[in-house]
């Protein structure tokens, strides 16, 4: 019993500050709610519905291609978790073969440890559009190109804050991949050269495999990371221009704080949440398998 | 043994010619990853060296300009904390993170020792409903969170957001420190019960004491998770008196527009303690960050 009264204020505080506010807001969403936040109706389905057929900010497929902030976050999905695994684990099996590995891989791992705020005004002042202010720009004038307005356009904005955050974020990747290439026996890989395989055939062959499990964890991460962003957009561009560089926890924010939607807002919540789930799923069958191992 | 093995492989000393050629055989990759320093510091360092230049300066010439022609002082930093509050907010984030690092360390640990050492009912079906509560994102909380603190009087203070700090931060703290609570020799903690000593006892004088690293990897993420937060400030700091330095470095572009003197100046504030702990604990931190993976 006395197990129990360890584990009591911590039940306390996850029952009333975690389970029981996510219930309410799963309740919330089925609801029309007043500016002070408290139910006035109950309405269905309503607010899904609206969600996903009625609302051109959050979804517009009438449009070619689809808009909103649904497909932003999609493009933020496919994007910013591929191209921060790949160059997390491209740096990390460069790094490993020169002797200023350290030194390289503190850089790169340094935006890890700061606020998505302050990279967002770090990369809005290299994206400034005056090129004797803004670094992105200046480069480009220098060969000849055209300064651009890089979070100002519509077209150029998503792609401008993805590849701010991919900044930050491949240091996270290129660690876990770092510590587990490491972990790959170099008796097995200098054997491999010895029988005359390329460099490209012992990445391929023999370390790539083995980094399937690292790469899964790095994959859940960023995953789970790119679905909630939410800073560096507030930050870097307030969610502009014209809505252009939305996403769902943007919507969230807006719908509930801004225009005092809570019952809608508590709705792109929960949407926020089914798309976790199966992450979830996924790394609760790892925690599972770990324990059978322990 | 794994040392041994590993210097056999290492070649022999080479010559001054062959390292040359070596060097130059690895040409593309240090060309690679001369672009990856390239890419990763001079955004920072741009906006590093702006904060050191006048505002007329800033607006007059390039950054990189500057570096052939130094003319940098401190002034900036002295603005930014006077005019944009950013001194004030400094303790505020402080006053924000300290609590909400302690309280979650402490619940975390006396629930994680619970869950490696002592037998009740239940225990590993709820480990596993906690341990899944950590990727409930923050926007299923906040407005209930709102409602709850408004209904307790304490959406005004600081109250509010170390709680809702401290239950956001506890599933990630109580699956790392059971996990390394689990690794304690079993030996150990039967001999302590068998000279009579109580739970809490032996939690205090054993558990604690020889589990610092992990209790320092938990504790360095969760102060840089609540220093770096935005949105749960945003919606549980109301009063502008309390603000931390996230929210002030924002408002300073709504309040000044984009001027770079003062953005540059305030974000390096802002950063200034993160990079603090990242120098100086890099292996607990690091280490830290990648238990926290999960998160």
């Amino acid at each position: 019993m006395q197990g129990l009264l360890f584990i009591a204020p911590a039940v306390l505080f996850l029952g009333l500050l975690l389970i029981y506010p996510l219930v309410y807001t799963i309740v919330l969403s089925f609801a029309d709610t007043n500016a002070k936040l408290e139910i006035v109706d109950w309405v269905g389905f309503e607010n899904y519905t609206n969600l996903f057929t009625n609302d051109k900010e959050f979804l517009d497929l009438d449009s070619f291609p689809p808009t909103g902030a649904f497909v932003n976050n999609l493009k933020w999905v496919v994007l910013y978790t591929s191209l921060s695994l790949a160059l997390g684990l491209l740096i990390a099996v460069l790094a490993a073969r020169v002797r200023y590995e350290a030194f390289l891989k503190a850089i790169v791992f340094i935006p890890m440890a700061i606020s998505a705020t302050a990279v967002a005004i770090i990369w809005k002042f290299v994206y400034d559009p005056d090129p004797d202010i803004g670094s992105l720009n200046a480069l480009i004038t220098l060969f000849g190109g055209e300064a651009q307005a890089w979070y100002g356009r519509e077209d150029l904005v998503n792609y401008a804050l993805i590849w701010a955050y991919i900044w930050a974020s491949t240091g996270f990747a290129m660690v876990v991949l770092s510590a587990a290439l490491k972990g790959i026996s170099e008796e097995v890989i200098e054997a491999a050269r010895t029988d005359g395989a390329s460099e490209w055939d012992i990445f391929r062959r023999i370390q790539l495999p083995l980094l399937s499990l690292p790469i899964a964890v790095v994959t859940v991460w960023l995953l789970i990371n790119v679905i909630k962003v939410f800073d560096i957009i507030y930050v870097l561009t307030g969610g502009g221009p014209g809505g252009a560089s939305e996403v769902i926890a943007f919507s969230m924010y807006d719908e509930t704080f801004t225009n005092g939607e809570a019952g809608y807002g508590a709705t792109v919540a929960v949407v926020m949440l089914l798309l976790i789930i199966p992450i979830m799923a996924f790394n609760i069958r790892r925690f599972r398998s770990e324990r059978v191992t322990q | 043994m794994a040392t041994a093995e590993a210097a056999a492989y290492r070649p022999a000393r080479r010559t001054a010619s062959e390292r040359i050629v070596g060097f130059i055989r690895k040409s593309p990759v240090h060309l690679a990853l001369l672009l990856v320093a390239f890419v990763w510091l001079v955004p920072t360092v741009g906006l590093l060296v702006t904060s050191f230049r006048e505002p007329a300066d800033i607006t007059g010439s390039s950054w990189w300009s500057s570096l052939l022609d130094w003319r940098y002082s401190l002034n900036n930093y002295d603005v930014v904390l006077d005019r944009g509050n950013m001194g004030e907010s400094f303790v505020n984030s402080l006053i924000i993170t300290i609590p909400a690092t302690i309280l979650p360390l402490t619940i975390a640990a006396l629930a994680a020792y619970a869950f490696s050492w002592i037998n009740f009912p239940m225990r590993d079906t709820l480990f596993l409903i906690f341990v899944a509560l950590m990727i409930v994102p923050i926007q299923m909380a906040l407005v209930p969170l709102l409602r709850l603190f408004r209904d307790f009087g304490i959406a005004n203070g600081f109250g509010g957001i170390w709680l809702a700090h401290t239950a956001f931060g506890l599933p990630l703290g109580i699956f790392l420190l059971r996990n390394f609570f689990i690794t304690l020799p079993r030996d150990l903690i039967e001999a302590a019960r068998v000279d009579g000593a109580s739970n809490l006892k032996i939690f205090m004088r054993v558990v604690i004491p020889l589990s610092v690293p992990a209790l320092a990897s938990y504790a360095i993420f969760q102060f840089l998770w609540v220093w770096n937060d935005l949105l749960m400030a945003l919606v549980f700091v109301q009063d502008s008196d309390k603000w931390p330095m996230t929210i002030r470095v924002n408002q300073l572009q709504s309040e000044f527009g984009i001027t770079w003197h003062l953005l540059s100046s305030g974000a390096f504030l802002l950063m200034a303690v993160p990079l603090i702990v990242f120098f100086a604990l890099q292996r607990y931190f690091v280490q830290g960050l990648l238990a926290g993976s999960v998160k």
